[in-house]
């Protein structure tokens, strides 16, 4: 207060409580991915695997939860962004490119589709076909029926092999050779084989599309 | 090794590698992957110390400057209440000049709860004698851990790296962990020059009559102003050394022709400049000073730096409640009195508890600035949850 206002200047108002939004500020060439799942899907994994394969193929990249829910069917967030430059910025993905959704009841229950880029794309884990969701975006919708994947070559409800693999395969941002490495590298043994195999499934089926 | 790495195992391995003697820390939340890595390090035998799990976050601290005392090289982190259950063993750490370095994974105070980042933590404790470090990114954590034990052992002072809660901490982004042949080659081994040892029985930090204590204080406060030497000396060695720029004092990015410049510390400072190159592109000038070291204050690199700037602006996690901004204060106290010069220095606070600080949320700030000054704004409030009374 002393050093403020020496002379001329005069302070509207003491505190200020309000501030306007717009839409975010993006970094150039920057790609970011949203994931949103509940806790025990495996979502800061699959936003890790990413990351990390990103790192594999040479470019800079970051990922991190959106913390607090750290339950078992709490509805998670998860962020990745990817390019070719040092990433400085550490604010939340507000204006998503892409968004992975890894249990398709959180629509409509949690503001999944907040800030997608109108030409971004969406996948879904669903047995439904696109069309059915009926989704208001002009975004690229696409779907895998990635629980029941993983139930029958993981054995386990866990979807984010398939996820990550369906994913990978539709961008091309992330190469799947590297994510297979990522995976074998956190779940050395029968585990990282079983996601694997899963994420190789994902990959058949996307490429038949 | 470069390696895509969570941010607190960037640090759990490289504190490893700066040999510490003694590890001491309480395993329940507020902690971090920091320590629970430390203890697998230590339980594979890659690391040879002696890892002290105790009942609370006091005792580990205490557990800490006893073995610092005896003469060992010390570590412990901690966070949130953690960091302020601790905070009376904090003092006598300080006080008895004993070189020991914590990592600070800055989160929020209670109550009510809130498990999120902010600054509120470190900043509580920031008169207690000990340096303060702050890192922009996961690299930097790392590399600061390396260069505080060797400022802690050179000036006698304890040291706290602060590195932001989960933005950092819980953040996968590439790091150069550096090997055990670097790192032990820049730090050479703990030689403790004041320890207590039964075959010399003395104590330290025991008892000071009014004739006594004043002394200590005067001593302890210019012991941390004269720590800004060796702080230069060791960030500009592992400069040389690492061949990156980790640390330091302060750090300026385009400042020079810069209208309105923004002052903060922590991983905002990234955000920051992702904003600063934005503007750039539409033809505004805003230039960013960052504090890496916070305690000692770098009074006079500030003044130095931004003698002939007139609008500043300072972004932070931490209010003084009833005061303001912690760092704006430091830093409106930075500027003589007596300069008489038009000067504004806005304030700021943001991201308390986590609060997202989104680039829009800075630009908005930027251009307010540019407009006015202000005393106090709370950025990204949401006022439909403030009573009429509350106002």
């Amino acid at each position: 207060m002393d050093r403020l206002n020496n002379k001329s200047v005069k302070i509207t108002s003491q505190i200020v409580y309000d501030t306007p939004k717009q839409l975010d500020i993006k970094v150039k060439n920057m790609i970011e991915i949203r994931i949103h799942g509940r806790g025990g899907q495996g979502n800061v994994a699959a936003a890790e695997l990413l990351s990390i394969a990103a790192f594999k193929d040479g470019k800079f990249s970051q990922a991190f939860p959106s913390f607090g829910a750290e339950r078992v069917g709490a509805p998670v967030m998860a962020f990745v962004r990817i390019n070719d430059k040092k990433i400085r910025t550490r604010e939340d993905v507000q204006n998503p490119d892409y968004l992975i959704v890894q249990d398709s009841n959180l629509i409509g229950s949690v503001p999944v589709l907040d800030g997608l880029k109108p030409d971004g794309l969406i996948l879904i884990n669903s047995e439904k076909k696109p069309e059915e969701l009926q989704l208001k975006t002009t975004a690229k919708v696409e779907t895998i029926p990635a629980t029941e994947i993983a139930l029958e070559i993981i054995g386990r409800p866990i979807p984010n092999a398939i996820m990550i693999g369906a994913f990978c395969t539709i961008t091309g941002l992330v190469s799947i050779d590297a994510v297979q490495e990522a995976i074998m590298g956190k779940f050395p043994g029968r585990v990282g084989e079983n996601n694997v195999a899963a994420l190789e499934r994902a990959r058949e089926i996307m490429q038949k599309r | 090794m470069l390696k895509q790495i969570e941010g607190s195992y960037a640090v759990a391995e490289t504190v490893a590698k700066c040999r510490p003697n003694v590890i001491s820390a309480y395993p329940i939340t507020p902690q971090t992957h920091i320590v629970e890595e430390l203890a697998s390090i230590v339980g594979r035998g890659d690391l040879d110390a002696e890892y002290v799990n105790v009942e609370s976050e006091f005792s580990a601290a205490s557990v800490v400057l006893g073995a610092s005392a005896a003469g060992a090289r010390a570590y412990s982190a901690t966070t949130s209440q953690g960091l302020l259950l601790m905070s009376e063993v904090i003092y006598c750490i300080a006080g008895m000049r004993l070189p020991i370095v914590f990592t600070i994974a800055n989160r929020a105070i209670s109550a009510p709860l809130s498990i999120w980042n902010d600054q509120q933590d470190s900043m509580a404790l920031r008169d207690a004698g000990w340096i303060q470090l702050h890192a922009e990114d996961n690299q930097e954590a790392a590399d600061l851990h390396i260069q505080a034990f060797k400022i802690a052992e050179e000036t006698h002072l304890p040291v706290m790296v602060c590195m932001d809660g989960f933005i950092l901490t819980h953040a996968f982004e590439p790091v150069d962990v550096p090997d055990q042949k670097e790192v032990d080659s820049f730090l050479p081994p703990f030689r403790p020059t004041n320890i207590v040892d039964p075959r010399w029985p003395r104590g330290i930090g025991l008892f000071a009559d009014p004739r006594f204590y004043m002394e200590t204080r005067f001593i302890l406060h210019r012991a941390m102003e004269k720590s800004e030497a060796t702080i230069k000396k060791v960030s500009g060695d592992f400069a040389k050394a690492f061949g990156r720029d980790s640390g330091g004092f302060i750090k300026t990015y385009k400042l020079k022709d810069a209208d309105v410049v923004v002052i903060s510390m922590g991983s905002l400072v990234g955000t920051i400049k992702d904003l600063i190159d934005q503007l750039e592109e539409e033809g505004k000038k805003v230039g960013l000073l960052q504090i890496c070291s916070y305690r000692p204050f770098p009074r006079k690199e500030i003044y130095n730096t931004l003698k002939d700037k007139m609008n500043i602006v300072v972004v932070e996690k931490s209010i003084s409640l009833g005061r303001g901004g912690i760092l704006a204060s430091d830093v409106r106290w930075s500027f003589p009195r007596a300069e008489k010069k038009d000067r504004n220095i806005s304030s700021f606070i943001a991201g308390l508890g986590g609060r997202n600080i989104t680039k829009n949320d800075l630009r908005y700030m930027v251009e307010k600035v540019e407009k006015e000054p202000v005393e106090l704004e709370f950025l990204g409030l949401k006022k439909e949850l403030i009573s009429e009374k509350d106002l």
